[in-house]
């Protein structure tokens, strides 16, 4: 069974390399489907397949620029990519995270910084899920109230309307986004990808998961185009970060290539599934994402006021982390395919 | 590697102006490269890959990385977004094969 093993020529180390494929796969339906590159989800991945930690977090954003340069693709080609709207964040969350890492250095060196930046994170995850999960409860009820009235609303209608109200800030210039269907103050999205890219340097992660749910309820994009407009943001990052990572010595490319063979299947299958599920479909299934980030999140705190439980924490994290892949990734391949199978039925029958 | 050194610096007397020049500056930008291969915070660790029982690409690989990150971090910047192209447009061959519609989609929230 030696062939299932391939030797890293940089870490020196033998990798089972269908695991690569198998997890580079997951995370890239994943990511194709929800807009995020997923690095709480793979770093724990590799750690299971005994890929060396000093390289996990470069390999990672290695494969993450290739696989989103793929979603970002098919995104585009739906039209779910708004790259005027991508380009004026560019400049807010490079300084943002630049300011967040500075920051972070600084309180460094105040004193312990880490576990107050993971309760932080902790407390951003909690309030993502919660507006998550409240949007789609009162979406549902505002259909049920109009389905009880005998009228029907409008198809992009949503749950929240906070976006009106940031809407209302009309400081000039003004920008019309064409993909997002949106008129509003420069000023807004450049700040609002100030403040995630802030968040994201201060927490230490990439920012899918915090500038996905900005982009619908501050901004007010469709979720197909907050979806596609992020992969634009996290195509940009990731080969940034995977040039500063090689340039470290910090990235095994052999193993990134081996987890975008996968990677691309997958990033593939998520973007198209987004076709045949609906926005809230995809709002739903991103709050228990983020719950499982969550969950994960709380798992590496515990240890720091029970040491005893390090270990125990340590498996039930991969163990969860996994799990949520496998099921996610699961749920999304399954719509695509049957999505996709109605398609090609309805198209014989019409030919 | 120390060796090499050496004899090159017991032919310096032999050597034009010219080439003791062109011995210094590659010294110099040897040193430098290895102080920025060495990254910002990380500069304390320097990882080495072990090319003795690579053969082949992978040790013509494992050489690049240490010899040169830059290079090593030009060539990745490179082969990243391309082998990303090209896995992409062979899975979407493959669905368009499939007879899967890749260029509209309805913008719907529920």
């Amino acid at each position: 069974m030696d062939w299932l093993y391939v030797l890293m020529p940089i870490a020196g180390v033998e990798v089972f390399w269908p695991g690569l494929v198998i997890l580079g796969a997951g995370v890239g339906v994943i990511g194709g489907f929800f807009g995020m590159g997923g690095a709480w989800m793979v770093t724990p991945g590799l750690n299971i397949l005994g890929f060396p930690m000093a390289f996990a977090i470069g390999t990672d954003i290695a494969h993450m620029a290739g696989k989103s340069l793929i979603s970002t693709m098919r995104h585009g080609k739906f039209g779910n990519v708004d790259y005027k709207l991508g380009c004026i964040m560019i400049v807010g969350t490079v300084v943002g995270f630049e300011v967040g890492a500075q920051m972070i250095m600084w309180l460094e060196r105040i004193g312990q910084v880490g576990p107050v930046v993971r309760w932080m994170y902790l407390v951003l995850l909690a309030l993502v899920a919660w507006a998550v999960f409240a949007d789609v409860a009162k979406q549902r009820r505002k259909e049920r109230e109009a389905m009880a009235a005998g009228r029907e609303i409008d198809k992009l209608a949503t749950g929240h309307e906070w976006h009106k109200t940031f809407h209302k800030i009309n400081i000039p210039p003004m920008v019309h986004l064409k993909a997002s269907g949106i008129t509003c103050s420069v000023w807004l999205p450049i700040m609002l990808a100030f403040f995630t890219g802030w968040l994201a340097g201060v927490l230490g992660i990439g920012g899918g998961l915090i500038r996905m749910p900005a982009l619908m309820y501050i901004l007010g994009c469709p979720t197909h185009v907050a979806v596609g407009t992020d992969l634009f943001e996290v195509m940009i990052s990731g080969l940034y970060g995977a040039a500063t990572y090689t340039y470290k010595g910090r990235v095994e490319l052999v193993a990134a290539i081996i987890m975008l063979v996968g990677a691309a299947m997958g990033a593939q299958v998520g973007s198209v599934a987004t076709k045949y599920i609906k926005g809230y479909g995809i709002r739903a299934a991103f709050g228990w994402a983020v719950v499982g980030c969550f969950v994960s999140v709380l798992l590496k705190l515990i240890p720091n006021y029970f040491p005893d439980l390090y270990a125990i924490c340590n498996i039930i994290a991969t163990i969860l982390i996994l799990s949520l892949v496998a099921g996610l990734s699961i749920y999304i391949t399954v719509k695509m395919v049957r999505g996709a199978a109605k398609e090609v039925a309805m198209k014989k029958r019409n030919a | 590697m120390v060796l090499l050194h050496t004899r090159q610096f017991k032919l310096t007397k032999k050597m034009p102006v010219l080439k003791r020049v062109a011995l210094i500056l590659s010294i110099l930008s040897m040193t430098a490269q290895t102080v920025l291969a060495a990254g910002g915070s990380d500069g304390l660790i320097v990882i080495v890959a072990d090319s003795r029982n690579l053969s082949g690409v992978m040790a013509w690989w494992a050489n690049l990385y240490n010899e040169s990150h830059l290079y090593f971090t030009i060539l990745t910047v490179v082969l990243i977004p391309l082998i990303g192209s090209i896995f992409g447009i062979v899975a979407d061959f493959i669905m368009r094969l499939i007879g899967i519609d890749l260029k509209s989609r309805e913008l719907a929230e529920h």
